[in-house]
Order: C-alpha cells, then sequence, then structure tokens
C-alpha cells in the first residue's frame, strides 16, 4: 500500500518526526536512566551463555545459603547454588515473560478496544461484556487457572498472563477511542471518504496509543510478578530453571537466615520495574508532536 | 439605596467624582520557560462611577488578562502584576489575599463567559446564590433566601421563587448568564466586570442579556468594565472604548470618537473587518470584506466581482424533503420515549458557483443538515441528488466516491486537524486514499493548494499545533480542496475566528468559489457574515427552514416572524444604536424534542416573489 508517510519523508524536511521523537527522548534524563536499566539487564540476559559464571543449576552442598563473598559475589541460595549465576539466567525469564505476555495483551487487546470503541453498537456491547467478566475475577485467578489449562511450561505462563491482562487494554483502548472518535479530524478524515481501516490507523491509533504505552511499562511490572507466582505454583519456570520470581519465592523461607537469597532477585525486580516506566514516560512526551 | 441614573446622564457629572476603578501603568508578566514575559503592558484606564467602558481587542490582545490582573486573579507563581489598581480608593495590588478576597464580591464582581460551567451543578441555584450572600454580609437564612428570590426576578427570570430549587442543568445557557448575574449583584458590587459574557450565547438571548446587563446599571448605578471581541457589542453597550492590541491599550475614547475618528490604523482594520448588518443593501451579489493597509490605515474598497452562480444547468446539489430524527431512548430496555426532530423535511437546491446560507441559532438542525447531506449521519427519510446522482442510497464504496464530490469545513480550526500528522500529509492523504494520484503527484499538489490558500509550500513538514487557528482553517480548506469536489459544505467555518481572519477567510472562500466555480453550504449562526458572503439566504428554526429566498430579498424584506427577531437581535456596530432598547422578552429557545408519535404539521408556504418562499405562520 502507497502510504502517505513516503509522502512526507520525500520531501525535503527539515525535521522529520522519527528523528524529533528520537531527540526530545535524549533530551529526557530519567528515560535515558530507564534505558540504561533496560538495555544493561537485557544484554546481562542475552549473554549469558557467555560471561564467565557458575552454572546456574549446579549445586554445592558445602556452600549452603552463603552470604556474599569473593567466591560467591552474590551468596549462595538454599541448596548451595551461586546465585549470581541464577540472577543473570533468569533474567532471561523474567524479562521475557514480562515483556512478551504485555506484548500479547497490547496486540489482542489494542484491536478488540479499537474496534469496540470506534464501531459501537452490539459489537461493543459483546466485547464490553465480556472484557467485563474477566476484570470481575481477580488478575492472577485467571491467570493461574489458565496457566494451570494450557499445561506448565514458561511459554504457557507468559500466554495465560498476557491473556489475563488484555481485558485492562481493551478496557483503557476503547474509553480512549470513544474521546477521540468524537474529535471534529476523525469526522473531518470520515467525510473525505477515507476507509473505517485507515482512519482507526492513522487518526484514532496514534492519538490514543500514550495512555496504552504508559498502562504497557506498570503491566510489564506486573507480569513479572505474576510469572513469579505461577512459577511458584510450579506453574511458569519450570525448576530448576531459574526465574526472579522463583527466586524470590524460595527467598521468603530464608528471610532472617539468609536476606541476600530476596534481597538480589528482589532488588533486580524493583531496577526493571523503574526502568520501564521512566522509559515509558519518557516515549509518551517524545512522541507527542504537541510540545517542543 | 435605590440611585437610578442613566448612564449617559451620568458622564458629565462622573469627570468630578471619583472614579470607581483606576488602572495605571498596570503590567502583567507571565512566567515563560523561566522568562518574564509581558502579557500586558503598561495600560491605564479609569471607569468613573456609572459608567460603562468596554476593552475590545482579538483573542491574545491581553484583555482578559487585564481583567483578571485587576481582579488578581492569576496564578501567583507565573505572573506578576506591576503598576496600580485603585478600586474604590484602595489600593488593590497591595492588600493582603484575605482583604482581596473581601473585595471580590463586595466592591467589584465578575461574570464570565461560559455559563455552562460557571455554576456548581451539585447545589441548587438558590443556595448558591444564598451562599453568596451570607458569605459577604450578616444576614440570616431566611432573608437570604428572600434577597435572593429578589435578585433573581431583578435578572428578569420568570417565576422566580419556583424555580429557587432547581439546579444549574435545568437552566438553559441564558438563563445561567443570568443566574450569574443575580450572584454578581448579591453584594451590591460598585463595579461589575463582564468578560465576554454572551460571546457563548445565541443571538436573540445575547440580544436579552445586554438589554439586562443596561437595565441593571440603570437601576442599580453599577460601573461595568466590559470585554469583549465584538463590535457590535461595543457599539451597543460602552460609553467608552479601549482598544487592545499585543497587550497594549492602543486606543482610548468615546465610543463615537472610536468608530468614527478612529486614529490608530488597527483601529480602523478591526472595524473594516466588522461585517455590518444591512451594509449590502444594494448590493446583487456577494462582496469581498474591505481590507486595510496595515501601515496607513487605509480602507481598501473591495472591487465588485461578476456573478459567480451558473443557473442555466441543473443544480449541482438538490435536497428533498430532509428529515433526520434521534431517538430518545431510556429505562432499562432502551425504550423509545421520543425523538429530536434535528431536521423536518428539508429541501432546497444549490447551484455550481453559488453560496446558500442556513442561518439559525443551536439546536435548530442546520449543522445536522450539512451532516446528513454528507451522510455523516443517517437521515430518515429524504432524497439528497448530488451530481444526480442520490446520496442516501448509496452502498459503502460508492458513498466514499460520491464524498469526493462534497467535502466539509469545521467550526473548530483546533480540533479539525489530526494533531500527530504533518499538513502535507494531512492535505496529500485524500488524493492517495482515493487512488487519484501517487505520492510525489499528491504531495506536488499539496504544495499547490497550500500557495493557494495563501501559505506556503515549505510549510507541508509542520504539525497543525505550529499554526495559528485562521492558518489552520486554511490548511482545512486546502484539504477539502485536495479533491477537486464541486460543492464545499463549511459548518460555522469561520465562526471561532477571530474578525480580521474571519474577515480574511470569507474573502479567500470568495475568491475560490469565483476561481474553481465551488458551490457553498455555507453555514452559519452569524447574520451579518452571511449577508456579506451569500447568494442566498435559508433561516433554519426547529428542524426546518421557515425562510429561504434571494440574500437581497430575505434580508431586505423579511417575512417570517424568526427571521425578524434574528435580525433585530443582531449587534450593530454603530454607536448612535446605543441606548436602544430591544424589549425582548427573557424566554427560551424552544426544543425540538417530540413525543413518540408525533406527527409534524404538514407546512405551507407562500411565495413572496423571485424565488423568496416564506413558510406560513400557525
Amino acid at each position: 500500500m502507497t502510504t502517505v508517510e513516503q509522502v512526507v519523508l520525500s520531501a525535503p524536511a527539515s525535521q522529520r518526526p522519527q528523528s524529533r521523537a528520537w531527540r526530545k527522548l535524549k533530551a529526557n534524563k530519567g528515560a535515558l536512566v530507564g534505558l540504561a536499566i533496560i538495555t544493561f539487564f537485557t544484554v546481562l540476559a542475552l549473554t549469558a551463555p557467555l560471561l564467565p559464571i557458575a552454572d546456574p543449576n549446579g549445586t554445592n552442598w558445602s556452600a549452603i545459603r552463603k552470604a556474599p563473598s569473593a567466591a560467591y559475589w552474590l551468596g549462595t541460595d538454599d541448596i548451595g547454588r551461586d546465585i549470581l549465576a541464577r540472577m543473570i539466567w533468569g533474567a532471561q525469564a523474567s524479562l521475557l515473560a514480562g515483556v512478551l505476555s504485555v506484548a500479547i495483551a497490547v496486540v489482542i487487546g489494542v484491536p478488540f478496544g479499537l474496534v469496540s470503541g470506534y464501531f459501537g453498537g452490539w459489537i461493543d456491547q459483546i466485547i464490553s461484556r465480556i472484557t467485563e467478566a474477566f476484570l470481575a475475577m481477580p488478575f492472577l485467578i485467571t491467570a493461574i487457572a489458565l496457566a494451570a489449562f494450557l499445561g506448565p511450561s514458561l511459554m504457557n505462563a507468559m500466554i495465560a498472563i498476557g491473556l489475563s491482562a488484555m481485558p485492562v487494554f481493551i478496557r483503557l483502548t476503547r474509553g480512549q477511542v470513544l474521546s477521540v472518535k468524537n474529535e471534529d479530524y476523525v469526522e473531518g478524515a470520515r467525510s473525505i471518504g477515507l476507509r473505517h481501516y485507515t482512519i482507526i490507523k492513522r487518526y484514532i491509533l496514534p492519538n490514543v496509543f500514550a495512555p496504552i504505552l504508559v498502562q504497557a511499562t506498570l503491566m510489564i511490572a506486573t507480569a513479572i510478578i505474576a510469572e513469579a507466582s505461577l512459577s511458584f505454583l510450579g506453574l511458569g519456570q519450570q525448576p530448576p530453571a531459574p526465574s526472579w520470581g522463583s527466586m524470590l519465592n524460595v527467598a521468603k523461607n530464608y528471610l532472617s537466615q539468609a536476606p541476600w537469597m530476596a534481597m538480589w532477585p528482589g532488588a533486580a525486580i524493583f531496577l526493571v520495574v523503574i526502568g520501564f516506566n521512566l522509559l515509558g514516560d519518557g516515549l509518551r512526551d517524545a512522541l507527542d508532536p504537541r510540545e517542543a | 439605596m435605590k440611585n437610578p441614573i442613566d448612564p449617559l446622564l451620568s458622564k458629565p457629572a462622573s469627570a468630578a467624582s471619583a472614579p470607581v476603578l483606576s488602572v495605571s501603568d498596570l503590567t502583567t508578566s507571565f512566567l515563560i520557560d523561566g522568562i518574564w514575559k509581558p502579557v500586558v503592558r503598561n495600560v491605564s484606564f479609569e471607569v468613573a462611577p456609572g459608567e460603562t467602558v468596554a476593552i475590545v481587542g482579538e483573542s491574545g490582545s491581553g484583555k482578559s488578562v487585564t481583567s483578571l490582573s485587576i481582579m488578581r486573579l492569576l496564578a501567583k507563581r507565573s505572573s506578576r502584576i506591576e503598576g496600580c489598581v485603585m478600586l474604590n480608593g484602595r489600593d488593590v495590588l497591595s492588600l493582603p489575599e484575605k482583604e482581596m478576597q473581601q473585595v471580590r464580591g463586595n466592591d467589584a464582581a465578575m461574570i464570565f463567559q461560559e455559563p455552562m460551567t460557571s455554576l456548581n451543578p451539585i447545589f441548587t441555584i438558590g443556595r448558591q446564590i444564598s451562599e453568596a450572600l451570607t458569605c459577604h454580609g450578616d444576614i440570616s437564612k431566611i432573608e437570604a433566601r428572600a434577597e435572593t428570590i429578589r435578585l433573581l426576578e431583578k435578572v428578569r427570570i420568570p417565576n422566580a421563587a419556583s424555580r429557587f430549587e432547581d439546579y444549574p442543568h435545568q437552566f438553559s445557557g441564558g438563563m445561567r448568564q443570568r443566574v450569574m448575574i443575580a450572584m454578581a449583584l448579591a453584594s451590591k458590587p460598585k463595579l461589575l466586570i463582564a468578560d465576554e459574557p454572551t460571546t457563548a450565547l445565541d443571538v436573540t438571548i445575547q440580544g436579552q442579556i445586554l438589554d439586562l446587563i443596561k437595565l441593571l446599571q440603570e437601576e442599580e448605578a453599577m460601573s461595568v468594565l466590559f470585554i469583549t471581541h465584538d463590535m457590535g457589542v461595543v457599539a451597543e453597550i460602552a460609553d467608552r472604548t479601549i482598544v487592545m492590541f499585543k497587550g497594549e491599550a492602543i486606543e482610548t475614547g468615546t465610543t463615537e470618537d472610536i468608530f468614527h475618528k478612529g486614529k490608530h490604523p488597527y483601529t480602523r482594520a478591526l472595524l473594516s473587518a466588522v461585517p455590518r448588518l444591512g451594509s449590502m443593501t444594494g448590493h446583487k451579489w456577494p462582496l469581498r470584506f474591505p481590507t486595510v493597509d496595515a501601515a496607513t490605515g487605509a480602507r481598501i474598497e473591495p472591487i465588485e466581482v461578476a456573478d459567480t452562480v451558473d443557473r442555466r444547468t441543473q443544480p449541482i446539489l438538490k435536497v428533498e424533503n430532509l428529515t433526520t430524527r434521534f431517538d430518545i431512548r431510556d429505562g432499562l430496555f432502551s425504550r423509545k420515549i421520543g425523538a429530536v426532530h434535528a431536521v423536518e423535511s428539508v429541501s432546497f437546491e444549490l447551484f455550481q458557483g453559488e453560496t446558500l446560507a442556513l442561518v439559525g441559532e443551536s439546536g435548530c438542525g442546520k449543522s445536522t443538515t450539512g451532516r446528513s447531506i454528507t451522510r455523516l449521519v443517517e437521515p430518515n427519510a429524504g432524497k439528497v441528488d448530488l451530481d444526480g446522482r442520490n446520496v442516501l442510497s448509496l452502498g459503502t464504496s460508492e458513498l466514499r466516491e460520491m464524498r469526493r464530490g462534497i467535502q466539509m469545513i469545521f467550526q473548530d480550526p483546533f480540533a479539525s486537524l489530526n494533531p500527530r500528522m504533518t499538513i502535507g500529509a494531512t492535505i496529500a492523504e485524500p488524493i492517495v486514499e482515493h487512488g487519484i494520484g501517487k505520492p510525489t503527484q499528491a504531495r506536488q499538489k499539496a504544495a499547490d493548494l497550500l500557495e493557494r490558500v495563501g501559505l506556503n509550500a515549505d510549510m507541508m513538514t509542520r504539525y497543525p499545533h505550529e499554526f495559528s487557528g485562521g492558518q489552520r482553517q486554511r490548511i482545512c480548506i486546502a484539504r477539502a480542496l485536495a479533491l477537486d469536489p464541486k460543492v464545499i459544505v463549511a459548518d460555522e467555518s469561520v465562526s471561532a475566528l477571530d474578525v480580521s481572519i474571519k474577515a480574511q477567510v470569507c474573502n479567500l472562500l470568495m475568491d475560490l468559489q469565483q476561481s474553481l466555480q465551488l458551490a457553498f453550504l455555507f453555514i452559519s449562526h452569524d447574520m451579518a457574515v452571511v449577508e456579506r458572503v451569500s447568494h442566498r439566504v435559508a433561516v433554519m428554526y426547529l428542524g426546518e427552514i421557515v425562510e429561504i429566498g434571494p440574500r437581497e430579498s430575505v434580508f431586505g424584506n423579511p417575512q417570517h416572524s424568526y427571521t425578524r427577531k434574528l435580525m433585530a437581535a443582531v449587534p450593530v456596530p454603530d454607536p448612535a444604536r446605543r441606548g436602544i432598547k430591544r424589549n425582548l422578552k427573557a424566554d427560551e429557545l424552544k426544543s425540538p424534542v417530540r413525543p413518540v408519535g408525533y406527527v409534524p404539521p404538514t407546512p405551507n408556504y407562500r411565495n413572496v416573489g423571485s424565488g423568496h418562499i416564506v413558510r406560513i405562520e400557525a
């Protein structure tokens, strides 16, 4: 499909929207900090096989629940595994669980929300009632039920979390669409004879995307914790493979004897969540052409 | 306490007595990006007892900031007020905030533009007014109630006592503005500051409110500081006028002097851009607005151009018995309990190169008519024939095709452009989407169109927020032209613009009509603009056309009582008419909501001659 964006890009543009958004993001210190945190953990997770670290699943019965030391930088857990190695390998599962499950929720939820809000009528009634039914159930219970139904594995856990988080995005998107679709420019787009698909893609979606983006970054945090809960119940990451959530769940039994077991995964989750929130805020501002 | 003073008589006397308000060297600055930027500079004026002073200017001229500075209603952190404001002998700017609260309401009261949002929706009208009474004076509840009813009667609200317990949503806009005035009068202020109090109101309601303010001023001997952009309103109400431009008071004088002997070029430019109802007598065709040389203030009269209407061919747009109703549903099963008869068997024809104006007040169905023709709303019945095709029977893809031939321009230029798209993309989009041209061709055409509407082609990569209201409206026009339409529905397209910009955009539309043989359906509430731009006029009331005909005939010889009422209510920018009261009754616009099963009476029309048709009144 020929796009109108091409028209603009091929024009002698003094300031392309993409480069402008990037410049604004660069000027936002908070967003850069967020980006740095996320990049740091992502690089760690990706390079885990290459790093000179211990086997995350290798146990050492002579070094059980050891405090951080030169040999074990971050200490060891209840069956003598190196926490540093488990943290790095666990980043894979946790980041994947957070990002992928939210991606599932957004990719499925947002289109439903767009259709529901834009067209209204019976289609909106059906989607909204089902969404409300889902929202009536606690998020985690839905996720557990779905994960149990799909069978225990990290992938299934992510799908379960994604589907449970989806109603939030349907509701949020629908509400935003309802306010945007009454703007004159949407009516103008209709009166100029554009297709519904084009209107939704170019007029509605870009104007409702900011709150969705912010919600998504917040949801990543929830999803990482949800993955932890599922792993604890044996429905997520399968032992002995590590994830921050499952490490945290084990650690809570030894809070007084070995506080470092809980501290590191807790700190990592905290940092990643902050990182995503800062980046989300920055992106929201950077993508808005109204702010200089 | 009553001391009726005629504002005209009081003027010579006021020179001797001390002014109620005296402003000298008022400078207000706002903190923008860490820098103090003055938005009002060295403004000085006085308001004598019983006098009405108008501050007039276009948006951004600092007129509202001036009034807010006097009342010290600006946010403290981001604003700085310098100079001297003496209100009733007290220096307002040096008072502590506690005492200032006493000044507000007691010495000076204020009414605002938006009556719909200035009242608290969760308290009754009576409670809100009596609260204003009890918080400023020692007064018992029973006395407060009696006083409230007296005030409501004073502002001529019918059946005041029975409306004491009503909530704001039960009042119309005009009635709410009366309530606001009653609240302002509660503590008998010496000065009433009215910030665009009639701008949001319909013209007949505006007339009523202006009359009311004049009447109350005589009864209460108040001074009034009236802030407005409307020269017609100024001419009607003000003894003296201050013209503001870019934060400075560029000219001050009696209203007669400002209107007839204005010295500053801007004053003259402003006045020549004001459409005057009745100025078109003797002109057969629409006439462009005169332009004014910004440097010298010399008026350049428009050249009358030839007729653009081609009546030999078939009408390009033919509407027959168009009817649009919106169902009102209520209850558990959304039972239909009535319908808004928004458009009720409306018929008219529009020829190539012609401008037909649809005029009427809010709720008369003029916008819905435009939207029904373009099928943005689905009409219930009727026939719309655009260039030989019946619009109402088209399927989805044919409808898209049809929309190439008829385009819309909306009212609010700030809402009618997608904030996330560059204006180049916005204008080129319809060309690409309709498969008329390749992206490169579309871009070329967008550039041409921008030049055509008086903008620059290299503005294509900018976003809408970088443009002013008038420029945005030009962009909307360029976009509407992208598909080479035959008909353009301009829905209040110039209403939101400042008067000088309004004149320019109207001139642009007329230029385009001449060069492109466009037909305009010009929807507006502004009688004076309509008189200037249209060939024919249709007056709408409660969803029906009550009068339609050539502009000269409808304006020169109005037949329907509603048309006459509408024309009488338009403020005329002529100070000689000041003091004339319209004696309009304090009524409200009727509602077009009807119960289920309502069958509208078949209208009968009579022909006045030369296509001038009037609905026979029952």
